[in-house]
Order: structure tokens, then sequence, then C-alpha cells
């Protein structure tokens, strides 16, 4: 990675022979509901945090509003959790001006495909290199059982009280169609090894690598993925070499299709099949170009600035 | 402007009323200002022309004040009154601080725009108007029709019009004359108001510095040939006496300004989305931020704007977005999140005609309230109004450094006026000092808070992300000190407190604003922003005829400068000038307590309890100083007893 501010040397500073364990991650008390994939997620994510050693005061997670961007909250590093649908434009601007931080988003089915879903096309075309989890429950949990565009179709909630009247978005279809995309891929909460395996590939990918986690919320829609809960064979794995690696699982899924995560006309045909669900790595492209590098200045001083300024004021001397 | 300007009022359209040919001793009229207007359809140069003859006025020494007359559409049909497209240059003898009343002379490509002038009254009565008259000869009888009427409809009015042949003349060397005609009309000028040719062949060759040596040669030559026509056709030159300034001098629009200040300020980062009249801000940093470190963020939305800017100022040094009205309306959520997790943010407002789309182009004063109060709960920041371009750029550096200090939103309300306006002002004296520190990276101090809020200041050290040790989650969720979300009553008073506090400590280091005049009389007129300039003129020509009026500019709105009260009680009567809506205390319906007053008034009532009146007006333009000094007048005690 190269470094904008020419800060490298600061940061590296505390780099030392510390070890960080899980529970060094660990922030407040997660308050979410009993069961919440939620909890699962946030295991993962330390995991995650602690076999990368990444330092907590330089990695950084940016979440929106709902249930699952209370995220930041129970993990010990620095978190933003600002509003409704907007965790990315905040992340864009952290990460363009302090490129060397770690940046992680969490956002909820709602904020990311909804309210923010503007924010979302235009954040898989800058493809900076930010880690983002989608936590899709299909619903509105915190606001108390809305539907939400993920929503399965004929699902009952309070604003659709006569079921869901239209098929679901579909999060990956969407991705994949965006321009510049660069890493798409798929997981469950209810399995998570491939979870784990699938937050290290896009920790590792540099550029945005867009995740949607598959899950229930225990108290509104814990039922929607139950069949394939019960049923492993009704999950097909992608797998290759470059996807998302995760041997242990062999055992417990049967299913599973070769998939080049370069090849993106398949990886579309795949995110539209119905009878299986497909979870791991639909399409990745790490030479495609990230915003943060295109748009790296040399940094300049004050007396550089200074200097510069005078000069720029000749084009307007009387 | 005195009737002498014109020696015979020939409100004519035969060319064969043309001036005299061969005058050879034109009348000199010696005046301490004159108002010019170039205007056309869109895209014909006549900005060019007037740019470049506003910019020689100014190197020269004259005081100058240039605005842009603008159609709302890109390519609006053509000869047609509502495609008028140019500037107004108001020069004087002394510094000019604003665009005046009425124009005293016009270059108009064809008299369908020049209609548009005369309409909106923009014209003095004894304007001199230089008309292209290629339309009276034209084979379309619509057109001569049109031309016609125009004639007939000018002639209400003791203009005195002069056909020029501009395009016939141009022929001569250039094939399409309607791309020429702009520079013969600066000939015109440069004759007319003896401007000096070495600075504006300068100002062409900048002008057209990205083209050819041949594109320049030819603009010289029309330039030249604009020049002798008017010297042996016009029959009056302008003189108004020229200062050359020992102070050097930069010519610039307000937003120039700001883009420049921001970049003095140590700015690293503007984030924006396109929005009229704001955008031009951004044109010229595009070109240039990189080179000083900083970058341009186009987002994709005016609220991604606002998230970007805030997210990278919550990761170290202050950035801003820059917007106009409607933009503002959709950024101000997020104007809540920075105040409520006190992250330094400055959001520039360019202000136009609203509400909703309204006067894209045209200015307006009407989002001050909307700037102060349009997020929601209680969301207590700084709101700063330039009152000059001069000021545009230092406010950039005050804005960054109080948002910094404050750990708050810092808004800037510029408007179109100040946006469009050109006008020189003495070069800034750079000082490094006004930049942003170097990102502090050390690790927090022992104890250090996320809001280790001073109880008595609630000013607080912020951490941004990369210090060791510092780390916490920040929240737009009520939180206390520690950011810990927090729904107990105590804390959320408390916290509001903090917030709200910082405002008080703000007033409690400015001072007193100026009084202009006297700090006694019978009216004292208050005004904010881009006014100040007319209003000082009105205020003074009324001084001059015996008025007891003063008048007080202000730069802060929020918190408002302090010693408001005392100043008000040395007038029988204060009155705010603004443009915005008010009601007419006389308007039927209308009673004292349910006028909604103009925005700057309703914000001194509240805080002063002085019974503030007001005269606004949105004409979509600039106020003139001459209808300022009717309402001036119109406001004074009726004295004696008669």
């Amino acid at each position: 990675m190269s470094y904008s501010c020419g800060l490298l040397p600061v940061l590296n500073e505390g780099e030392n022979e510390h070890q960080y364990e899980m529970s060094e991650y660990e922030g407040a008390k997660a308050r979410w509901c009993p069961g919440c994939g939620d909890h699962s997620v946030l295991t993962s994510v330390q995991r995650l945090l602690s076999a990368e050693q990444l330092i907590p005061d330089q990695t950084m997670f940016v979440s929106g509003i709902g249930c699952s961007s209370r995220f930041p909250h129970y993990l010990r590093t620095y978190g933003f959790h600002g509003l409704h649908g907007r965790a990315l434009p905040v992340a864009t601007g952290i990460k363009l001006h302090r490129p060397e931080l770690n940046v992680f988003v969490v956002m909820g089915d709602g904020d990311c495909t909804s309210i923010g879903a503007g924010h979302w096309l235009h954040a898989l075309r800058y493809n900076m290199d930010l880690t983002v989890l989608m936590l899709d429950n299909g619903i509105y949990g915190l606001t108390k059982n809305q539907t939400s565009p993920t929503t399965p179709q004929g699902f009952k909630s309070n604003t659709q009280p006569q079921g869901s009247f239209l098929p679901p978005m579909n999060p990956i279809e969407i991705a994949l169609g965006v321009t510049n995309a660069s890493f798409v891929a798929q997981t469950a909460e209810w399995a998570p090894a491939h979870m784990y395996a699938t937050l290290q590939a896009a920790y590792k990918h540099k550029g945005f690598s867009f995740v949607r986690i598959l899950q229930r919320c225990p108290v509104f829609t814990p039922l929607i993925f139950q069949k394939a809960v019960k049923d492993p064979a009704r999950i097909q794995l992608l797998v290759h070499d470059e996807g998302v690696v995760a041997p242990e699982l062999d055992k417990i899924y049967a299913r599973k299709v070769q998939h080049d995560p370069l090849d993106l006309a398949a990886a579309r045909a795949m995110a539209e099949q119905t009878e299986f669900i497909n979870l791991g790595l639909f399409f990745k492209d790490p030479s495609r170009p990230r915003y943060e590098d295109t748009r790296r200045v040399p940094p300049k001083t004050p007396a550089e600035r200074v200097q510069l300024l005078e000069k720029e004021f000749a084009r307007y001397a009387v | 402007m005195p009737r002498s300007v014109v020696a015979a009022a020939a409100p004519k359209a035969d060319p064969s009323t043309s001036p005299a040919a061969a005058a050879t001793t034109p009348r000199v009229l010696r005046l301490p200002e004159h108002t010019v207007e170039i205007v056309s359809d869109s895209g014909e140069g006549a900005q060019k022309c007037a740019q470049i003859f506003a910019a020689v006025s100014a190197k020269m020494g004259n005081g100058v004040w240039t605005v842009e007359l603008i159609p709302a559409e890109i390519q609006p049909p053509p000869r047609v009154p509502e495609g008028a497209s140019g500037n107004r240059v108001r020069v004087g003898e002394k510094a000019v601080t604003n665009w005046g009343d009425r124009t005293n002379l016009v270059i108009a490509f064809n008299e369908q725009v020049l209609l548009a002038r005369h309409r909106v009254d923009a014209l003095a009565d004894d304007a001199v108007l230089l008309i292209e008259d290629k339309w009276a000869r034209s084979e379309d009888p619509e057109i001569v029709a049109a031309w016609n009427a125009a004639m007939k409809e000018l002639s209400t009015r003791s203009y005195r019009i002069v056909p020029v042949a501009m395009e016939d003349q141009c022929l001569a060397i250039v094939a399409d004359a309607r791309k020429g005609k702009n520079m013969f009309a600066l000939g015109m000028l440069a004759r007319i108001y003896d401007r000096d040719m070495t600075k504006i062949k300068d100002q062409i060759a900048y002008a057209f510095r990205k083209k050819s040596e041949e594109v320049y040669a030819q603009n010289v030559s029309l330039l030249e040939l604009g020049y002798s026509w008017a010297e042996d056709n016009i029959d009056f030159r302008v003189e108004i006496k020229t200062a050359e300034s020992d102070k050097p001098l930069l010519v610039m629009n307000g937003n120039e300004a700001i883009a420049l200040g921001a970049v003095a300020s140590g700015m690293e980062l503007c984030a924006m989305y396109p929005i009229t009249p704001a955008t031009s801000v951004s044109h010229l940093l595009s070109e240039i931020f990189e080179r000083f470190g900083g970058i341009v963020h186009q987002a994709e939305d005016e609220i991604a704007a606002a998230g970007v800017a805030i997210g990278s100022s919550y990761a170290g040094k202050v950035a801003f977005t820059v917007t106009s009205g409607p933009g503002l309306a959709l950024k101000t959520e997020f104007l809540g999140l920075a105040v409520m997790t006190e992250t330094p943010l400055v959001l520039v407002d360019v202000q136009r005609g609203g509400p909703s789309t309204g006067l894209p182009t045209k200015v307006e004063q009407s989002d001050l309230l909307a700037a102060l109060f349009a997020s929601t709960g209680d969301a207590p920041h700084v709101v700063m109004a330039p009152a000059t371009i001069e000021e545009c750029f230092h406010v950039m550096v005050t804005a960054r450094r109080l948002a910094e200090t404050f750990r708050t939103v810092v808004m800037v309300l510029s408007d179109a006026n100040l946006a469009t306006g050109v006008t020189p002002f003495p070069q800034p004296t750079l000082d490094e000092s006004w930049q942003a520190a170097p990102l502090d990276l050390s690790p927090v101090r022992e104890g250090q808070k996320p809001y280790g809020w001073d109880p008595e200041t609630g000013l607080s050290d912020r951490i941004i992300p990369g210090r060791p040790g510092g780390m916490f989650t920040l929240t737009g969720l009520s939180h206390d000190d520690r950011s810990k979300v927090a729904y107990s009553s105590g804390i959320h008073q408390h916290s509001s407190a903090m917030r709200s506090r910082k405002l008080a400590v703000l007033q409690s280091l400015l001072t007193p604003p100026e009084v202009n005049g006297d700090p006694e009389g019978d009216l004292l007129v208050v005004g904010w922003g881009s006014t100040k300039g007319a209003i000082e003129e009105a205020v003074a020509r009324a001084r001059t005829e015996g008025m007891k009026v003063s008048s007080t500019h202000l730069r802060f709105l929020s918190p408002l400068e302090p010693g408001l009260k005392k100043i008000f009680s040395g007038f029988k009567k204060v009155m705010t000038v603004e443009i915005n809506y008010s009601d007419e205390a006389s308007d039927p319906y209308v009673t004292d307590e349910n006028r909604r007053r103009g925005q700057l008034a309703f914000l001194l009532r509240a805080a002063t309890l002085v019974d503030v009146d007001c005269w606004t007006r949105v004409p979509g333009e600039p106020l003139r100083p001459g209808l300022i000094f009717e309402a001036i007048r119109g406001r004074m005690p009726k004295r004696g007893g008669a």
C-alpha cells in the first residue's frame, strides 16, 4: 500500500511485538437479541482482526443506522455510527483523507439497498479499498418489522400485512451489474466457517469488497432461510482457488460448483439462480482502478502552499 | 446620471440618424462613474468583451463592479428577451461596492435583448444605446417588424439610440461576424472610455491563451476596427479619473475568492455536487487544488457530498462542502450529525432565489433561517456571511479555524451577487498560520475522553483515528463524554448545554459591529451579506440629503455579534434591508402579529426584543441603492408639526 499523507513512519511506530488476542478487539457488550445473526458476524470479525493482527487504533468501522449498525460499539477499534443509509459516503471521506487506515463498513439491508441505495451503487463503482458487510435479514428489525427491499415476496410485516407485494431485490445481481465493481460475495450467518473465510477474502482484496451476509432475525424473520438451514443440499458453494476457501465445509455441503471469480458472465448467471442459495465469491477483479489511488496527490507544507498561492494570485493581479 | 451625457435625445431607429461622422472633437464628459452593459444572445461573447473591459478598467485604477446577466437556459432561442446574456460593468473613480442603479451605456447585439433590459428598468432614462442594426435591414419581414416594434417601445423613454452596423464592419476581417463582433464592441468601449490598448491586448492574449496566434491577431484587428469606428462616429467620450493603487490588487468574483480562501485555509478536501450558482467554486478548485495537496470530490449527490466532507473532517483536517439552497435542504440531516458528534465542517451556501428550484441564477438571501434552523433537534452551529468579495476569501480562513476550535459546523452564506460579481480588492498577505496544523497522531493523553467538555465553555479536544489508545465509537445518538450511548435525561441535558455553550463562548470573543454613520439618529439600517455596498451607498446619499440615518452590517448570524441592543437603542427606528420576502405591513389580512418579516428582522426581534422593521425585496437581482434610498426616505419620521 502507498500512503498519501506521509504518515507511514508515525503509524508504524506503534507496531511492535504485541500479539492482539481476539478479546482485545472486544468493545461494549453486544445488546442484540439472543440468537441474532449479528453476534456470529461480530465473532467472525473479531477473529479476522486478530488473525490479521490489525492494529486497533488504525482500524475503523463505519456504520449507518439499524440493528446491524450498532456493530462498531461492540469493537475496540475506532468507530463511526452515523446516519441511516449514509455509512458509505462517510467511509469514502475517511478513506480519501486517510488511505492508510483499515476501513470496514457495516450496513443492514434497509441501510444499504433502500435508503442508501444510491450511495451503494456509486461506492461499488468508486471501488475504494473498503471491506463492506451488508447484514441482510430481510426486514427492518430496529423499527419493528417493516418490509425491506430484500423481504421475501408474500412475507407479512407491519407495513405489508397482506404479504410483501413484490419479488425481493437481489443485491448480488445488482452489485454485479455495477461498472467497476471488483469483489462480490455472499455468505450466511449459519455457516460461520464460510463466513469467516469470506470475510478474510474480502479483507485481503484491495478494492471495494462487497459481502452480503444472509441472516435471520430471531424475532421477525426467524424462518426465512429455514429450508436451507435444515437442508444443506439447498446450498451450493462456489469454489475456486481464488475464491472462498474453507475446506472444513466439505463435509457439510456436498453441492459445489467450480466458479472462476474473474468470469463475470458466469457470476451474473449464478446470481440469477433461484433453485439453490449460492454462497461464495461471485466475482473478483483486483485489476480494477481504485478511486483513492486515482486521487492521490503529493502533500504540501504550509510554506509551499503559501508560495504556490502567491503564484496563483498573479493570475488575478490588477 | 446627468442629462448632459446625451447631446440630443434621438430615439429614432433610422440608420440615417447615426451620429455625425468625423466627430473630430468629441465632447468629453468628466464623470465620477458610469455604468455599461453589453448584452447579446447567449454564446455571442458579450461576457468576454465585458470581462476584458472590466479587468482593464481595474488595472488602470478605476473602481469596478461587474455582474453577469445570465439567462436560465444554456442555449435559449436567439433574439428573445429572456435570452439576454451579458454583463453590467460599473466603473468609478473610487472603489465601487455594488452594481448600482441603472445603466448609462449599452451595447446590444440585437434589439430583443435590449428590450429585456428596458423592461426590467435597467436603463437610465438618458442611456446611450449602441445597437447592432442589421436586423432593421433583414430580408425577413418578421424580424423587421420586431425591430420596428422594439424601436417604438424604446422610444417611450428618452434614450439615445445609436444604430451601429457592427457585423457589416466586422465582415471586412472575419467570415463569421457573429463571432467577432464582441471584440469590435470592446474596441468601441476602449475608445469611448479611453482605455489602455496595450493592457487590453494583454488581456486578449490571456483570454485566448489556449488558442492560436492567428486567433489573437484576428481579435486584435477587430478590436482596432471597433476603436477606429468609434473614433470616427461617436461624438462623445467619457472620462473617469483613474488612480492606480499603491497596494497590489486582485480582481475576481466571490466564488473564486471562496475557492482561493479555502486553499489559504489549508483545507484539503472539497466535496460537492453540481448546483448553480455554487459550482464555479469547484471549477476553480478542480483546476488548481491538487497542486496544493487538495482534491475536489464530486459526489453522487448533495447528501453524499456532506457525508464525504464529514468523514474526511472526522479523520483529520477540516473539509468543506459547497452548495446552494436545494443542496442545503438535502444536507441538513448530516449537518445535525456533525453538530451532535462535534465534527468540524465548513459548509458554503451560495444562495439563490427559492423556494424549490426557484431562481437558479439569481440572487436572494432567503436561506438565512434554513441555515440556522433547518436541522432537526437543537443543532447549534456557526453561521457567517461575507459582505464583500474580499471577505469571501477571508471568511474561509476564519470558518475553518472556528470549525476546528469549536468542533462544530460553520456555515458560510454567500449569494449569487457575490458569486458572479467581480471587483478588485487588496491582495491578501498570506500567513502560514491560517492553515490547519499537521495531523496529531500521538497517543491520547491519560484519561482523555472523546468529549472532554470543559464545564464552563463546552470546548474539548477531538480524537482522530490513528491515535493510539483513543479508540471510541463516534455516534449520532445522544452520548456522554466518553461517547457512550446514553438515554438518560441528565446526560442529554448536559451534552445539549455543552454544545450550545460554545456559541455563547464564541460570541464573547466577537466585537460589536461597527456603525456606519452617527451612533444616534432617526433610523438604523441593518444588513447582512452581499447588500453592504448598496446599503452604505444609499445611506451616504440619505445623509447628504440631511436624513439622520446610519447602518450596520452583520457578519455573524449565529451567534449574533454582541452589543446589538445597545446599538439599536441609539435610534428611533431600526430596519433591516434584505433580499428575501416579507409582507408589507399594509397588505390585506396582514397584521402586526401575523406579518411575516425579513429573515434577519425575525432573528433580531427575537434576540433583542426591539421592534425591528424591515424593507425587503425579491427582484431576482441585487438591490439597487436608489431603491434602498427611497425605502429609507419612506421610513423617516415626519418632521415638524406640518
